[in-house]
Protein backbone atom coordinates (compact mmCIF):
# COMPACT_ATOMS: atom_id res chain seq x y z
CA UNK A 1 0.00 0.00 0.00
CA UNK A 2 1.18 3.60 -0.85
CA UNK A 3 2.18 5.47 1.98
CA UNK A 4 0.71 8.76 1.96
CA UNK A 5 2.70 10.78 3.63
CA UNK A 6 1.06 14.62 3.33
CA UNK A 7 2.12 17.07 5.81
CA UNK A 8 -1.22 18.10 8.33
CA UNK A 9 -3.05 21.03 6.62
CA UNK A 10 -3.79 23.76 9.77
CA UNK A 11 -7.38 22.53 10.07
CA UNK A 12 -6.06 19.07 10.76
CA UNK A 13 -3.30 20.67 12.97
CA UNK A 14 -6.33 22.56 15.01
CA UNK A 15 -8.47 19.85 15.56
CA UNK A 16 -5.78 17.66 16.40
CA UNK A 17 -4.71 20.54 18.92
CA UNK A 18 -8.30 20.32 20.61
CA UNK A 19 -8.16 17.03 21.00
CA UNK A 20 -5.32 16.06 21.55
CA UNK A 21 -2.91 18.84 22.57
CA UNK A 22 -0.13 16.98 24.57
CA UNK A 23 1.04 15.31 21.34
CA UNK A 24 0.57 18.04 19.33
CA UNK A 25 4.32 19.11 19.17
CA UNK A 26 5.51 15.65 18.93
CA UNK A 27 3.34 14.90 16.07
CA UNK A 28 4.46 17.65 14.07
CA UNK A 29 7.82 17.35 14.84
CA UNK A 30 8.32 13.68 13.86
CA UNK A 31 6.10 14.23 10.66
CA UNK A 32 3.65 11.42 11.07
CA UNK A 33 1.55 10.32 8.22
CA UNK A 34 -2.21 11.00 7.40
CA UNK A 35 -2.79 7.17 8.21
CA UNK A 36 -1.22 7.69 11.18
CA UNK A 37 -2.63 10.68 12.48
CA UNK A 38 -6.13 9.17 11.38
CA UNK A 39 -4.99 6.31 14.22
CA UNK A 40 -4.04 8.68 16.73
CA UNK A 41 -7.29 10.74 16.22
CA UNK A 42 -9.22 7.12 16.74
CA UNK A 43 -7.70 7.13 19.86
CA UNK A 44 -8.80 10.65 21.16
CA UNK A 45 -12.74 8.84 20.23
CA UNK A 46 -13.26 11.15 17.78
CA UNK A 47 -10.79 12.10 15.10
CA UNK A 48 -11.68 12.33 11.63
CA UNK A 49 -14.86 10.20 11.94
CA UNK A 50 -16.16 13.23 13.49
CA UNK A 51 -14.19 15.70 10.91
CA UNK A 52 -17.51 15.33 8.94
CA UNK A 53 -19.87 15.62 11.58
CA UNK A 54 -18.06 19.67 12.48
CA UNK A 55 -18.42 20.27 9.52
CA UNK A 56 -16.28 19.02 6.39
CA UNK A 57 -16.28 22.14 4.31
CA UNK A 58 -15.18 24.28 7.65
CA UNK A 59 -12.43 21.68 8.68
CA UNK A 60 -11.01 21.11 5.05
CA UNK A 61 -12.05 24.54 3.47
CA UNK A 62 -13.91 23.11 0.29
CA UNK A 63 -16.19 25.85 -1.29
CA UNK A 64 -19.40 24.91 -1.87
CA UNK A 65 -21.33 24.79 -5.07
CA UNK A 66 -25.06 25.36 -6.01
CA UNK A 67 -26.78 22.26 -6.94
CA UNK A 68 -29.78 22.60 -8.44
CA UNK A 69 -31.70 19.75 -9.34
CA UNK A 70 -33.22 19.61 -12.51
CA UNK A 71 -36.95 19.74 -12.28
CA UNK A 72 -39.59 16.66 -13.05
CA UNK A 73 -42.86 17.84 -15.21
CA UNK A 74 -45.09 19.56 -13.08
CA UNK A 75 -47.90 16.82 -13.46
CA UNK A 76 -45.32 14.61 -11.20
CA UNK A 77 -45.58 16.84 -8.30
CA UNK A 78 -48.45 17.69 -6.24
CA UNK A 79 -48.16 20.24 -2.96
CA UNK A 80 -44.71 21.39 -4.40
CA UNK A 81 -41.91 22.13 -1.87
CA UNK A 82 -38.89 23.66 -2.65
CA UNK A 83 -36.07 22.90 -0.28
CA UNK A 84 -32.66 24.34 0.35
CA UNK A 85 -30.34 21.89 2.15
CA UNK A 86 -26.68 20.57 2.21
CA UNK A 87 -26.06 17.18 1.21
CA UNK A 88 -22.31 16.31 1.35
CA UNK A 89 -20.92 19.41 1.82
CA UNK A 90 -22.29 20.93 -1.45
CA UNK A 91 -25.57 23.23 -1.20
CA UNK A 92 -28.44 21.59 -3.25
CA UNK A 93 -32.06 23.19 -4.24
CA UNK A 94 -34.67 20.29 -5.00
CA UNK A 95 -38.27 21.05 -5.36
CA UNK A 96 -40.10 18.11 -3.77
CA UNK A 97 -43.74 16.61 -4.03
CA UNK A 98 -44.86 17.92 -0.66
CA UNK A 99 -44.64 13.32 0.16
CA UNK A 100 -41.17 12.62 -0.74
CA UNK A 101 -38.90 10.98 1.47
CA UNK A 102 -35.50 12.20 2.42
CA UNK A 103 -34.30 8.82 1.35
CA UNK A 104 -36.33 8.93 -2.03
CA UNK A 105 -35.10 12.50 -2.58
CA UNK A 106 -31.35 11.32 -2.51
CA UNK A 107 -31.62 8.36 -4.31
CA UNK A 108 -34.16 9.61 -6.77
CA UNK A 109 -33.58 13.22 -7.14
CA UNK A 110 -30.19 13.71 -6.32
CA UNK A 111 -28.75 10.51 -7.54
CA UNK A 112 -27.50 9.46 -4.23
CA UNK A 113 -28.23 5.49 -4.44
CA UNK A 114 -25.82 4.85 -1.45
CA UNK A 115 -28.56 5.06 1.06
CA UNK A 116 -30.71 1.87 0.62
CA UNK A 117 -34.82 1.40 0.88
CA UNK A 118 -35.08 -1.96 3.40
CA UNK A 119 -38.05 -2.36 4.69
CA UNK A 120 -39.11 2.02 4.01
CA UNK A 121 -40.97 2.27 7.65
CA UNK A 122 -37.85 2.76 10.55
CA UNK A 123 -37.70 -0.70 11.15
CA UNK A 124 -34.38 -2.02 9.49
CA UNK A 125 -31.65 1.10 9.72
CA UNK A 126 -31.06 0.47 6.03
CA UNK A 127 -31.41 4.30 5.11
CA UNK A 128 -30.24 6.35 8.25
CA UNK A 129 -27.70 9.34 7.08
CA UNK A 130 -26.78 11.81 9.27
CA UNK A 131 -28.34 15.38 9.86
CA UNK A 132 -26.68 18.49 11.53
CA UNK A 133 -24.83 15.92 13.01
CA UNK A 134 -27.11 13.18 14.24
CA UNK A 135 -27.92 9.70 12.86
CA UNK A 136 -31.65 9.52 11.27
CA UNK A 137 -33.74 7.56 9.53
CA UNK A 138 -34.48 9.14 6.37
CA UNK A 139 -37.21 6.68 5.18
CA UNK A 140 -39.44 8.55 7.78
CA UNK A 141 -38.17 11.58 6.89
CA UNK A 142 -39.84 14.27 4.78
CA UNK A 143 -37.51 16.30 2.55
CA UNK A 144 -40.10 19.12 2.92
CA UNK A 145 -38.92 19.15 6.78
CA UNK A 146 -34.88 19.64 5.66
CA UNK A 147 -35.44 23.42 4.95
CA UNK A 148 -31.67 24.50 5.77
CA UNK A 149 -29.82 21.34 7.15
CA UNK A 150 -26.58 19.37 6.45
CA UNK A 151 -27.15 15.51 5.46
CA UNK A 152 -24.26 13.74 5.01
CA UNK A 153 -24.54 10.22 3.57
CA UNK A 154 -21.82 7.34 3.11
CA UNK A 155 -20.98 9.09 -0.06
CA UNK A 156 -19.66 11.45 1.73
CA UNK A 157 -17.54 9.89 4.09
CA UNK A 158 -14.66 9.51 2.04
CA UNK A 159 -12.36 11.93 1.80
CA UNK A 160 -11.48 12.03 -2.05
CA UNK A 161 -9.87 8.89 -2.61
CA UNK A 162 -9.00 8.44 1.39
CA UNK A 163 -11.88 6.18 2.75
CA UNK A 164 -13.11 6.83 6.28
CA UNK A 165 -11.07 5.04 9.10
CA UNK A 166 -14.63 3.34 9.33
CA UNK A 167 -14.82 1.83 6.13
CA UNK A 168 -11.66 1.10 5.52
CA UNK A 169 -12.23 -0.73 9.26
CA UNK A 170 -15.57 -2.50 7.98
CA UNK A 171 -13.33 -3.40 4.87
CA UNK A 172 -10.59 -5.47 7.31
CA UNK A 173 -12.75 -6.98 9.68
CA UNK A 174 -15.51 -8.06 6.51
CA UNK A 175 -18.35 -6.53 8.43
CA UNK A 176 -20.96 -7.51 5.64
CA UNK A 177 -22.01 -10.00 3.10
CA UNK A 178 -24.52 -8.98 0.82
CA UNK A 179 -23.96 -5.11 1.59
CA UNK A 180 -26.80 -4.04 1.26
CA UNK A 181 -27.38 -2.87 5.09
CA UNK A 182 -23.54 -1.57 4.82
CA UNK A 183 -23.85 1.98 4.21
CA UNK A 184 -26.56 2.39 6.92
CA UNK A 185 -24.43 -0.16 9.09
CA UNK A 186 -21.64 2.92 8.49
CA UNK A 187 -23.16 6.08 8.79
CA UNK A 188 -25.00 4.89 12.34
CA UNK A 189 -21.43 3.85 13.30
CA UNK A 190 -19.74 6.88 12.49
CA UNK A 191 -22.61 8.89 14.37
CA UNK A 192 -22.24 6.69 17.20
CA UNK A 193 -18.37 8.02 17.66
CA UNK A 194 -19.66 11.21 18.18
CA UNK A 195 -22.49 9.63 20.64
CA UNK A 196 -19.68 8.14 22.91
CA UNK A 197 -17.75 11.14 22.85
CA UNK A 198 -20.35 13.07 24.44
CA UNK A 199 -20.54 10.21 26.57
CA UNK A 200 -24.32 9.33 25.25
CA UNK A 201 -25.69 6.67 27.66
CA UNK A 202 -27.50 3.62 26.39
CA UNK A 203 -29.94 1.30 27.71
CA UNK A 204 -27.47 -0.93 29.11
CA UNK A 205 -25.05 2.06 30.38
CA UNK A 206 -24.18 0.94 34.05
CA UNK A 207 -24.31 3.87 36.38
CA UNK A 208 -26.94 5.81 34.18
CA UNK A 209 -26.42 8.87 36.96
CA UNK A 210 -22.80 9.38 36.37
CA UNK A 211 -22.19 11.34 33.46
CA UNK A 212 -18.63 10.53 31.60
CA UNK A 213 -17.27 12.12 28.43
CA UNK A 214 -15.48 10.01 25.58
CA UNK A 215 -16.73 6.43 26.73
CA UNK A 216 -14.86 3.39 25.45
CA UNK A 217 -17.00 0.89 24.02
CA UNK A 218 -17.45 -2.41 24.88
CA UNK A 219 -18.96 -5.04 22.70
CA UNK A 220 -22.09 -5.46 24.40
CA UNK A 221 -22.30 -1.62 24.45
CA UNK A 222 -21.97 -1.57 20.50
CA UNK A 223 -24.61 -3.64 19.79
CA UNK A 224 -27.41 -2.37 21.92
CA UNK A 225 -26.38 1.10 20.57
CA UNK A 226 -26.42 -0.75 16.95
CA UNK A 227 -29.01 -2.30 17.13
CA UNK A 228 -30.96 0.22 14.74
CA UNK A 229 -29.05 -1.61 12.06
CA UNK A 230 -30.42 -4.70 10.90
CA UNK A 231 -28.07 -7.17 8.91
CA UNK A 232 -30.28 -9.96 7.45
CA UNK A 233 -26.57 -11.78 6.49
CA UNK A 234 -26.02 -11.80 10.26
CA UNK A 235 -22.49 -10.13 9.93
CA UNK A 236 -22.65 -8.44 12.95
CA UNK A 237 -19.35 -10.03 15.18
CA UNK A 238 -17.72 -8.33 12.42
CA UNK A 239 -19.68 -5.46 12.21
CA UNK A 240 -18.94 -4.90 16.02
CA UNK A 241 -15.12 -5.41 15.46
CA UNK A 242 -14.64 -3.07 12.99
CA UNK A 243 -15.91 -0.51 15.24
CA UNK A 244 -14.04 -1.72 17.82
CA UNK A 245 -11.13 -1.36 16.23
CA UNK A 246 -12.28 2.15 14.57
CA UNK A 247 -12.70 3.53 18.25
CA UNK A 248 -9.75 2.35 19.88
CA UNK A 249 -7.56 2.44 17.17
CA UNK A 250 -6.18 -0.71 18.41
CA UNK A 251 -6.05 -2.66 16.17
CA UNK A 252 -8.72 -5.82 16.79
CA UNK A 253 -7.71 -9.19 15.74
CA UNK A 254 -9.67 -10.72 12.76
CA UNK A 255 -11.98 -13.30 13.22
CA UNK A 256 -11.90 -14.45 9.64
CA UNK A 257 -8.78 -15.15 6.53
CA UNK A 258 -8.97 -15.79 2.91
CA UNK A 259 -9.10 -18.97 2.07
CA UNK A 260 -5.79 -20.65 0.43
CA UNK B 1 -49.35 8.70 1.34
CA UNK B 2 -52.37 10.62 -0.07
CA UNK B 3 -51.20 14.13 -0.71
CA UNK B 4 -50.81 16.86 1.49
CA UNK B 5 -50.38 20.39 1.76
CA UNK B 6 -46.98 21.21 3.68
CA UNK B 7 -46.22 24.41 5.91
CA UNK B 8 -43.54 25.12 8.32
CA UNK B 9 -45.05 27.64 11.65
CA UNK B 10 -43.50 30.46 12.80
CA UNK B 11 -45.42 30.07 15.53
CA UNK B 12 -47.84 27.80 18.50
CA UNK B 13 -50.98 30.48 17.36
CA UNK B 14 -50.32 29.24 13.57
CA UNK B 15 -49.95 26.03 14.27
CA UNK B 16 -53.12 25.64 16.17
CA UNK B 17 -54.93 27.69 13.80
CA UNK B 18 -54.19 25.34 11.05
CA UNK B 19 -55.62 22.36 12.48
CA UNK B 20 -58.60 24.11 14.45
CA UNK B 21 -59.00 25.14 10.83
CA UNK B 22 -59.09 22.08 9.31
CA UNK B 23 -59.68 18.37 11.02
CA UNK B 24 -57.44 16.69 8.77
CA UNK B 25 -54.94 18.36 9.25
CA UNK B 26 -52.08 17.12 11.46
CA UNK B 27 -48.75 17.94 13.41
CA UNK B 28 -45.64 17.08 12.63
CA UNK B 29 -42.98 16.66 15.48
CA UNK B 30 -40.29 13.76 14.58
CA UNK B 31 -42.45 11.84 12.13
CA UNK B 32 -41.39 8.74 13.40
CA UNK B 33 -44.93 7.52 13.91
CA UNK B 34 -46.86 9.60 11.37
CA UNK B 35 -44.74 8.96 8.31
CA UNK B 36 -45.01 5.32 8.82
CA UNK B 37 -49.29 5.45 9.57
CA UNK B 38 -49.60 7.63 6.36
CA UNK B 39 -47.70 5.03 4.45
CA UNK B 40 -49.94 2.12 5.64
CA UNK B 41 -52.67 4.80 5.14
CA UNK B 42 -53.94 4.29 8.68
CA UNK B 43 -54.03 8.20 8.95
CA UNK B 44 -54.84 10.14 5.54
CA UNK B 45 -53.65 13.80 6.60
CA UNK B 46 -54.91 16.74 3.86
CA UNK B 47 -52.54 18.78 5.88
CA UNK B 48 -49.35 19.25 7.48
CA UNK B 49 -48.04 21.42 9.73
CA UNK B 50 -44.48 21.21 10.74
CA UNK B 51 -43.12 22.09 14.36
CA UNK B 52 -39.73 21.75 13.75
CA UNK B 53 -39.50 26.02 14.15
CA UNK B 54 -41.24 26.24 17.37
CA UNK B 55 -39.63 26.61 20.78
CA UNK B 56 -40.51 23.97 23.70
CA UNK B 57 -37.50 22.74 23.13
CA UNK B 58 -36.13 23.70 26.68
CA UNK B 59 -35.41 21.09 29.29
CA UNK B 60 -35.45 23.44 32.57
CA UNK B 61 -35.21 22.59 35.98
CA UNK B 62 -38.67 24.34 37.99
CA UNK B 63 -39.35 25.01 41.33
CA UNK B 64 -41.52 22.12 41.57
CA UNK B 65 -39.19 19.80 39.44
CA UNK B 66 -38.19 19.66 35.91
CA UNK B 67 -39.98 20.67 32.79
CA UNK B 68 -39.23 18.61 29.41
CA UNK B 69 -39.99 20.86 26.45
CA UNK B 70 -42.32 19.23 24.22
CA UNK B 71 -40.23 19.38 20.57
CA UNK B 72 -37.49 18.14 22.81
CA UNK B 73 -36.05 15.00 21.74
CA UNK B 74 -35.93 11.90 22.89
CA UNK B 75 -32.04 11.98 22.98
CA UNK B 76 -31.35 15.27 24.56
CA UNK B 77 -34.02 14.12 27.18
CA UNK B 78 -32.40 10.72 28.08
CA UNK B 79 -29.49 12.33 27.88
CA UNK B 80 -29.72 15.56 30.01
CA UNK B 81 -27.70 15.74 33.05
CA UNK B 82 -30.43 16.88 35.40
CA UNK B 83 -32.73 13.58 34.38
CA UNK B 84 -29.80 11.57 34.32
CA UNK B 85 -28.56 12.17 38.09
CA UNK B 86 -32.50 12.95 39.33
CA UNK B 87 -34.99 11.04 37.20
CA UNK B 88 -32.25 8.26 36.14
CA UNK B 89 -36.07 5.99 35.53
CA UNK B 90 -36.82 8.14 32.34
CA UNK B 91 -33.34 8.23 30.89
CA UNK B 92 -33.76 4.35 31.20
CA UNK B 93 -37.43 4.17 30.01
CA UNK B 94 -36.58 6.44 27.06
CA UNK B 95 -33.43 4.35 26.26
CA UNK B 96 -35.42 1.23 26.17
CA UNK B 97 -37.71 2.18 23.52
CA UNK B 98 -37.03 2.47 19.81
CA UNK B 99 -33.70 2.42 18.35
CA UNK B 100 -30.46 5.64 18.49
CA UNK B 101 -31.95 7.04 14.82
CA UNK B 102 -35.58 7.04 16.13
CA UNK B 103 -34.92 8.98 19.54
CA UNK B 104 -32.55 11.34 17.64
CA UNK B 105 -36.06 12.14 16.06
CA UNK B 106 -39.02 11.69 18.22
CA UNK B 107 -40.07 14.80 19.86
CA UNK B 108 -41.27 14.02 24.33
CA UNK B 109 -44.98 15.22 22.55
CA UNK B 110 -44.85 12.84 19.97
CA UNK B 111 -43.86 9.96 21.86
CA UNK B 112 -46.64 10.56 24.14
CA UNK B 113 -49.28 10.42 20.73
CA UNK B 114 -47.41 7.53 19.07
CA UNK B 115 -50.59 5.06 18.36
CA UNK B 116 -50.49 1.29 19.05
CA UNK B 117 -48.79 -1.08 17.24
CA UNK B 118 -51.83 -3.32 16.87
CA UNK B 119 -51.03 -5.07 14.17
CA UNK B 120 -55.10 -4.89 12.99
CA UNK B 121 -55.34 -1.38 13.44
CA UNK B 122 -52.26 -1.52 11.22
CA UNK B 123 -53.60 -3.21 8.32
CA UNK B 124 -56.32 -1.43 6.75
CA UNK B 125 -58.12 -4.69 5.53
CA UNK B 126 -59.30 -5.25 8.31
CA UNK B 127 -61.87 -4.25 11.00
CA UNK B 128 -60.42 -2.10 13.95
CA UNK B 129 -63.19 -0.01 15.84
CA UNK B 130 -60.12 2.05 16.73
CA UNK B 131 -58.48 3.15 12.65
CA UNK B 132 -62.75 2.62 11.94
CA UNK B 133 -65.31 3.33 14.98
CA UNK B 134 -68.10 0.18 14.30
CA UNK B 135 -66.47 -1.91 12.21
CA UNK B 136 -65.32 -4.20 15.07
CA UNK B 137 -62.31 -5.68 16.55
CA UNK B 138 -60.51 -8.36 14.42
CA UNK B 139 -57.83 -8.77 17.30
CA UNK B 140 -60.66 -10.19 20.33
CA UNK B 141 -60.65 -13.64 18.16
CA UNK B 142 -57.60 -13.28 16.24
CA UNK B 143 -53.63 -13.40 16.92
CA UNK B 144 -53.30 -11.64 19.95
CA UNK B 145 -50.79 -12.54 22.05
CA UNK B 146 -48.93 -9.20 22.32
CA UNK B 147 -52.08 -7.11 23.42
CA UNK B 148 -53.46 -6.17 26.29
CA UNK B 149 -54.51 -8.50 29.70
CA UNK B 150 -55.82 -5.32 31.54
CA UNK B 151 -58.26 -2.40 31.02
CA UNK B 152 -59.36 -4.00 27.55
CA UNK B 153 -62.98 -3.46 26.32
CA UNK B 154 -64.98 -6.05 23.81
CA UNK B 155 -64.49 -2.79 21.50
CA UNK B 156 -60.25 -3.20 21.36
CA UNK B 157 -57.92 -5.14 23.01
CA UNK B 158 -54.89 -3.01 21.72
CA UNK B 159 -51.91 -2.15 24.17
CA UNK B 160 -50.19 1.38 24.05
CA UNK B 161 -46.68 1.04 22.56
CA UNK B 162 -44.31 3.78 24.73
CA UNK B 163 -41.63 3.28 27.18
CA UNK B 164 -41.07 6.74 27.98
CA UNK B 165 -44.90 7.03 28.82
CA UNK B 166 -44.67 4.52 31.57
CA UNK B 167 -41.80 5.68 33.13
CA UNK B 168 -44.08 9.55 33.65
CA UNK B 169 -46.36 7.60 34.71
CA UNK B 170 -44.74 6.23 37.68
CA UNK B 171 -43.31 10.01 38.21
CA UNK B 172 -46.81 11.13 38.20
CA UNK B 173 -45.81 13.54 35.54
CA UNK B 174 -48.46 16.11 34.13
CA UNK B 175 -49.15 17.39 30.16
CA UNK B 176 -49.36 20.53 29.56
CA UNK B 177 -51.38 22.13 26.53
CA UNK B 178 -52.01 24.96 24.58
CA UNK B 179 -55.27 25.98 22.38
CA UNK B 180 -56.70 28.62 20.96
CA UNK B 181 -56.10 31.87 22.18
CA UNK B 182 -52.85 30.70 23.97
CA UNK B 183 -55.26 29.24 26.44
CA UNK B 184 -53.53 26.74 28.41
CA UNK B 185 -54.31 23.47 30.05
CA UNK B 186 -52.46 20.67 32.58
CA UNK B 187 -53.58 17.26 32.19
CA UNK B 188 -52.13 14.37 34.78
CA UNK B 189 -50.47 11.47 32.62
CA UNK B 190 -52.69 9.54 34.57
CA UNK B 191 -55.79 11.16 32.81
CA UNK B 192 -53.62 11.86 29.49
CA UNK B 193 -53.88 7.79 28.05
CA UNK B 194 -57.35 6.47 28.22
CA UNK B 195 -58.87 3.18 28.15
CA UNK B 196 -60.88 2.19 25.09
CA UNK B 197 -64.14 1.52 26.83
CA UNK B 198 -66.88 2.47 23.88
CA UNK B 199 -64.41 4.69 22.02
CA UNK B 200 -61.39 2.87 21.58
CA UNK B 201 -60.37 5.73 18.73
CA UNK B 202 -59.68 8.13 21.36
CA UNK B 203 -56.20 7.28 22.50
CA UNK B 204 -55.98 10.30 24.86
CA UNK B 205 -58.01 13.20 26.12
CA UNK B 206 -56.11 16.13 23.51
CA UNK B 207 -59.08 17.91 21.14
CA UNK B 208 -57.88 18.28 18.02
CA UNK B 209 -55.81 21.52 17.42
CA UNK B 210 -54.56 21.25 21.09
CA UNK B 211 -50.98 21.39 21.38
CA UNK B 212 -48.65 19.75 23.81
CA UNK B 213 -45.52 22.56 24.86
CA UNK B 214 -44.52 20.67 27.49
CA UNK B 215 -44.45 17.79 30.24
CA UNK B 216 -44.05 18.45 33.60
CA UNK B 217 -42.32 16.05 36.40
CA UNK B 218 -42.63 16.97 40.31
CA UNK B 219 -39.88 16.34 42.27
CA UNK B 220 -39.25 12.93 44.00
CA UNK B 221 -37.09 10.61 46.00
CA UNK B 222 -36.53 7.85 43.48
CA UNK B 223 -33.53 8.49 41.76
CA UNK B 224 -31.61 5.62 44.10
CA UNK B 225 -34.23 3.14 43.56
CA UNK B 226 -35.46 3.24 40.40
CA UNK B 227 -35.62 0.48 37.47
CA UNK B 228 -37.16 0.00 34.64
CA UNK B 229 -36.82 -3.73 33.00
CA UNK B 230 -38.35 -4.44 29.60
CA UNK B 231 -39.47 -7.73 28.32
CA UNK B 232 -39.42 -8.38 24.49
CA UNK B 233 -38.88 -10.92 21.83
CA UNK B 234 -35.17 -10.01 21.28
CA UNK B 235 -33.13 -7.99 23.04
CA UNK B 236 -33.02 -4.91 21.59
CA UNK B 237 -35.45 -2.52 19.28
CA UNK B 238 -38.49 -3.95 19.87
CA UNK B 239 -42.01 -3.31 21.74
CA UNK B 240 -42.76 -4.40 25.20
CA UNK B 241 -44.61 -8.00 25.62
CA UNK B 242 -44.83 -6.67 29.67
CA UNK B 243 -42.35 -3.92 30.64
CA UNK B 244 -42.47 -2.27 34.29
CA UNK B 245 -41.08 0.75 35.70
CA UNK B 246 -40.14 1.17 39.49
CA UNK B 247 -39.31 3.73 41.86
CA UNK B 248 -38.99 2.94 45.55
CA UNK B 249 -38.29 5.55 48.41
CA UNK B 250 -36.55 3.60 51.32
CA UNK B 251 -36.41 4.25 54.86
CA UNK B 252 -33.46 1.74 55.72
CA UNK B 253 -35.10 -1.75 54.71
CA UNK B 254 -38.59 -0.54 54.84
CA UNK B 255 -40.32 0.88 51.81
CA UNK B 256 -41.81 4.05 52.04
CA UNK B 257 -43.00 4.76 48.55
CA UNK B 258 -43.64 3.05 45.94
CA UNK B 259 -44.55 4.00 42.38
CA UNK B 260 -45.09 1.48 39.92
CA UNK B 261 -46.38 1.21 36.15
CA UNK B 262 -46.35 -1.21 33.55
CA UNK B 263 -45.88 -1.26 29.72
CA UNK B 264 -47.26 -3.60 26.79
CA UNK B 265 -50.23 -4.72 28.75
CA UNK B 266 -53.42 -2.22 28.59
CA UNK B 267 -54.59 1.15 26.56
CA UNK B 268 -52.36 2.94 28.63
CA UNK B 269 -49.64 2.71 30.56
CA UNK B 270 -50.67 0.99 33.66
CA UNK B 271 -50.10 2.09 37.23
CA UNK B 272 -50.07 -0.97 39.67
CA UNK B 273 -52.27 0.78 42.45
CA UNK B 274 -52.40 -3.10 44.29
CA UNK B 275 -48.73 -4.09 44.01
CA UNK B 276 -48.37 -0.60 45.09
CA UNK B 277 -50.49 -0.54 48.20
CA UNK B 278 -48.96 -4.37 49.11
CA UNK B 279 -45.50 -2.83 49.62
CA UNK B 280 -45.81 0.33 51.80
CA UNK B 281 -44.67 0.28 55.17
CA UNK B 282 -43.14 -2.92 54.39
CA UNK B 283 -39.67 -4.60 54.30
CA UNK B 284 -37.82 -4.88 50.93
CA UNK B 285 -37.46 -8.30 51.12
CA UNK B 286 -38.19 -11.10 47.88
CA UNK B 287 -41.55 -12.54 49.96
CA UNK B 288 -43.26 -9.29 49.73
CA UNK B 289 -42.55 -8.51 45.84
CA UNK B 290 -43.88 -11.35 45.33
CA UNK B 291 -47.04 -10.86 46.86
CA UNK B 292 -47.44 -7.58 45.59
CA UNK B 293 -46.84 -8.61 41.77
CA UNK B 294 -48.98 -11.40 43.15
CA UNK B 295 -51.64 -8.56 43.83
CA UNK B 296 -51.46 -7.13 40.82
CA UNK B 297 -51.75 -10.00 38.29
CA UNK B 298 -54.58 -11.23 40.39
CA UNK B 299 -56.30 -8.88 38.41
CA UNK B 300 -55.42 -9.90 34.97
CA UNK B 301 -58.10 -10.81 32.67
CA UNK B 302 -55.85 -12.70 29.31
CA UNK B 303 -57.14 -13.28 25.71
CA UNK B 304 -56.81 -16.04 24.09
CA UNK B 305 -53.10 -15.93 23.07
CA UNK B 306 -51.63 -13.99 26.17
CA UNK B 307 -52.20 -15.82 29.31
CA UNK B 308 -48.35 -16.13 29.63
CA UNK B 309 -48.30 -12.38 30.22
CA UNK B 310 -49.52 -12.93 33.42
CA UNK B 311 -46.73 -15.12 35.11
CA UNK B 312 -43.85 -12.72 32.89
CA UNK B 313 -45.75 -10.14 34.63
CA UNK B 314 -44.80 -11.37 37.87
CA UNK B 315 -41.44 -12.23 37.15
CA UNK B 316 -41.07 -8.62 35.49
CA UNK B 317 -42.33 -7.02 38.48
CA UNK B 318 -40.27 -8.89 41.12
CA UNK B 319 -37.49 -8.47 39.29
CA UNK B 320 -37.90 -4.76 38.27
CA UNK B 321 -38.57 -4.53 42.68
CA UNK B 322 -35.58 -6.56 43.45
CA UNK B 323 -33.19 -4.40 40.45
CA UNK B 324 -34.82 -0.63 41.84
CA UNK B 325 -34.12 -1.78 45.61
CA UNK B 326 -30.83 -2.37 44.50
CA UNK B 327 -30.20 0.98 42.80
Amino acid sequence: MKQNKTQLTPEEKKLFGDLMPEDLEEVIHSGFNRRHFVKLMGLATAGLLASHLIGAEQLFARSLDLEEIPDLIPEAIENGVTVNFKVNSSLSKVTVDSRMTLLDTLRERIGLTGSKKGCDHGQCGACTVIVDGNRVLSCLTLAASCEGKSVITIEGLAKENELNPMQSAFLKHDGFQCGFCTPGQICSAVALMKEAKEGQASFITKDIREHRQGIMLSEEEISERMSGNICRCGAYPNIVAAIKEAQSGKSIEQSWLFAG
Amino acid sequence: MTPFKFSIADNPTAAIAALTKNDHAAFLGGGTNLLDLMKEHVTNPTEIVDLGKLAFKEIKNTSSGISLGALAKNTDTANHPTIRKDYPLLSKAILAGASAQIRNMATNGGNLLQRTRCSYFYDIAMPCNKRQPGSGCAAIDGFNRMHAVFGWSDKCVAVYPSDMAVALSALNASVKVMAQNSTERTIAIHDFHLLPNDHPEKDNSLKHGELITSIEIPKNNFAEHSAYIKVRDRNSYAFALVSVAVGLEMNGNVIKAANISMGGVAHKPWRATNAEQALVGKAAVLANFEKAAEAEMRLARPLSHNKFKIEMGKNTLINALEAAYKG
